[in-house]
């Protein structure tokens, strides 16, 4: 890495550090109801919005209602989606007449947008008319990050509050999602991405002649409105097939770091808004430095990786090994490995370099982040209730190791807990290595690989490990477009989505029941080093081990292969 | 069970009024007065032609011009309504013969240019397939090359390189770069070719 490489770095991570408590204390408020500036325009509109609905405001609900209000509500958007999918043809915005999409591919996107994956089978401009994009699409890049947002906060009421029937309510939080937190923050940073050169229009194609006169076909349609979204409630779901690499997508290196800040920027809010609700701000704190050293490490990781390259490339007269295949210029390495490292992280899955063709330690380390669960800063919302799974967890064991009753901010941990803990985080692993398993042996599985042997195997972990995370990048050279790959991948978005939201829900519900006592000598606190390093320690343990075979076949015995200049035909 | 139906689809409903009607309008309308340019595509025009779009790629494959990076983009390249990378892995055969294919092409078009010297970007497929930009040295590399199709000195041809150089946006973000297909208007503008 070179220095401007470090100074790069460092100001991402400062920045990060700083919008993170504003941020943190207008959610909290905004959650709690109390008033922010935005109220007096606001208000009214979320009043009329609760009448429309027929909502109380004020009724508070226990875990399972809320969850089966979340539950109903997904499902209805949906279903939405998929009706909008089916019948574009038929419908208005559709000036490049795009076709029918046939009812796998639609289900597929349907489910894969619902739990904010969008991971996308398909490429944009040549499948996806405007409407389809702006509305089944853009639709659940709001709605499916402000439920995953909601959930968090249910489970940070759960542990904050002291005998307490109800988590919130599922309507309310939803609404002030959307209204206060995602929209406006949206209006003003599409407008910044259009003044970095993105493009935001609803004219057709545009055809030009080039200086060598070769016909030019330029997709054009309302980018900068969708990508602001994308970014923000990690979907990462691309207006265009290449996503954050195409220049109308990222046009500068400035639009490319706010993106990446921008990915992150909830989920560390929301962490900061956890100390704050739990009266406990170095827990917080603590939180936050643990995500941040995971993220500082995978970045220099997969930085060093492509920086070091292929030898390949020297080998046939190239200057430097430096793997700058499927990167952009104005992006290079650095920003390429910054930008992998934070999508994954988070469960953004936008991408502004090919997965594909990282090296293959390079592309270890997005495919490790996603293993871990995307708990570092996460998807918003679902990275903090993962994060906080692996926290009950530490506690448990650490209360186990000196013989006490575990306590999580004066709350008992017991059984029950730990088991919907552990219950969604075997599914977790059973998703993305059973379905691994199926696909790799399954000849409608392999039948959609372009890459063969080891790095064909990594494809198919890959893809069901970003399905069952629900980050939605890919080692793009998998053809998924099946019928096959389209509905196993969507069962595992589904798996992966809502069996980790309904536990923590649960967990939220049993937490809020449960008094408040008062730490003593003997309590394991949940701040300083010795907290950080055990928090570590077991979310390495319990997501490096369990995935640490499939990656030894993947990308680890892949490295190896390069370094000794094998190719595969 | 009925009215949970009935707030899950109103709530879709409303949500999809703001979200995907009101709120791309209102950035719509603002983008458009702020900076129709950017918005509308960058588009620009040569003789009242539209001859492609500032921070789009295209090809190139004259002596005369200036050459982007090798695209994946639809099946000749540089298609803009197919943006793609190769997403060939690093192990890959095919990727192997690529750059390999490349790195001999690059060789043959600029002989002045030694094996061992070519810039890697010019020889590895972009992310996009529609890459706008190549490093000043893949730039460099070509400077003899079109100096003497267009039949100018070196010098000046490195000059106008000179001038086109990004450096890092405001001085810290991203790598160097040259836009090709500016760099290569501005070269039809001041060397005609003869």
């Amino acid at each position: 890495m070179t220095s401007q490489d470090y100074i790069q770095f460092a100001l991402f991570v400062g920045m990060l550090w700083l919008i993170t408590k504003p941020l943190g204390i207008y959610m909290a408020k905004v959650f709690d109801g109390t008033k922010t500036f935005l109220s007096p325009l606001l208000a009214p509109v979320e009043k009329l919005i609760y009448r429309i609905l027929g909502v109380n405001p004020n009724e508070d609900q226990a875990w399972t209602r809320y969850s089966i209000h979340l539950l109903v509500f997904s499902a209805i958007g949906c279903a939405f989606t998929y009706a909008i999918l089916r019948l574009q043809h038929h419908l208005p915005l559709n000036p490049a007449g795009m076709g029918v999409i046939s009812p796998h591919l639609a289900f597929n996107t349907a489910m894969s947008f619902t739990t904010n994956t969008n991971w996308q089978s398909y490429s944009g401009e040549s499948t996806m008319s405007y409407l389809s994009q702006m509305v089944g699409l853009t639709f659940h890049n709001f709605t499916s990050a402000a439920v995953g947002i909601s959930v968090a906060v249910a489970l940070i009421r759960g542990i904050s509050r002291k005998e307490a029937k109800g988590i919130g309510n599922f309507w309310v939080d939803l609404i002030r999602c959307h209204l206060y937190v995602l929209l406006p923050l949206c209006i003003v940073y599409a407008v910044f991405l259009i003044s970095q050169g993105m493009i935001q229009n609803f004219s057709s194609y545009v055809d030009v002649t080039t200086l060598e006169g070769a016909k030019q076909t330029i997709a054009q349609g309302p980018v900068a409105s969708q990508v602001a979204i994308k970014m923000l409630g990690t979907n990462g779901g691309g207006f265009f097939n290449a996503n954050a690499a195409h220049p109308y997508e990222n046009p500068t290196p400035l639009s490319n770091f706010i993106q990446m800040l921008s990915i992150f920027s909830i989920g560390s809010a929301l962490v900061y808004m956890l100390g704050r609700k739990v009266k406990n701000l170095k827990h917080g704190w603590a939180v936050w430095v643990t995500m941040t050293i995971l993220f500082v490490g995978g970045v220099l990781i997969a930085a060093h990786y492509e920086y070091q390259g292929n030898p390949a490339y020297t080998q046939l007269g190239c200057s430097t090994p430096a793997n700058m295949e499927g990167k952009e210029t104005r992006f290079g390495i650095f920003n390429s490995s910054l930008f992998a490292t934070v999508t994954t992280d988070a469960s953004c899955g936008a991408v502004n370099s090919m997965h594909d063709s990282f090296t293959p330690m390079g592309g270890f380390v997005p495919l490790l982040n996603i293993m871990l669960s995307e708990i570092i800063f996460g998807g918003v919302g679902s990275g903090l209730y993962g994060m906080l799974s692996y926290i009950l967890l530490t506690v448990f064991i650490a209360g186990l190791m000196v013989g006490r009753t575990p306590e999580y901010l004066g709350k008992k941990i017991e059984g029950r807990e730990i088991k919907y803990v552990m219950f969604s985080m075997i599914i977790f692993a059973l998703s993305i290595l059973g379905f691994a398993a199926w696909g790799s042996m399954d000849p409608a599985g392999l039948a959609g690989l372009s890459n063969p042997v080891n790095h064909g195997f990594s494809k198919i972990l890959y893809a069901y490990t970003s399905a069952t995370g629900n980050n939605g990048s890919a080692f793009a050279g998998l053809n998924a477009n099946t019928p096959f790959w389209n509905l196993t991948l969507a069962f595992a978005m589904y798996f992966g989505r809502f069996f980790m939201m309904i536990p923590m829900l649960a967990v939220a519900g049993s937490l809020a029941k449960k008094r408040i006592h008062p730490g003593g000598e003997g309590t394991f606190p949940v701040d300083g080093a010795l907290f950080i390093a055990l928090l570590m320690g077991v979310i390495i343990m319990v997501g490096a081990l369990t995935f640490f075979p499939a990656l030894a076949l993947g990308p680890i015995a892949e490295h190896f292969e390069m370094l000794q200049g094998h190719f595969f035909k | 069970m009925l009215s949970t139906l009935y707030k899950s689809t109103m709530a879709t409903l409303i949500l999809a009024v703001i979200c995907c009607g009101v709120y791309p309008l209102i950035v719509t309308g603002i983008g458009q007065a702020l900076f129709p340019d950017h918005a509308s595509g960058g588009i620009i025009q040569r003789n009242n032609k539209a001859i492609g779009a500032k921070i789009i790629g295209q090809g190139f494959s004259k002596p005369e011009y200036f050459h982007g990076r090798p695209s994946s983009a639809g099946d000749k390249g540089y298609d803009a309504a197919n943006s793609s990378g190769s997403n060939l892995g690093p192990t890959n055969q095919k990727f192997f013969d690529a750059v390999k294919g490349n790195v001999e092409n690059v060789l043959k078009e600029n002989p002045t240019l030694k094996k061992g010297d070519v810039p890697v970007d010019l020889v590895t497929a972009s992310a996009s397939g529609l890459d706008p930009h190549i490093s000043p040295e893949s730039a460099m590399v070509q400077a003899d090359r079109v100096a003497q199709a267009r039949k100018v000195g070196v010098d000046q041809v490195k000059a106008l390189i000179q001038e086109h150089i990004v450096g890092p946006q405001l001085g810290i973000f991203g790598e160097s770069t040259v836009n090709v297909l500016l760099l290569n208007l501005a070269l039809d503008e001041k060397f005609t070719v003869k």
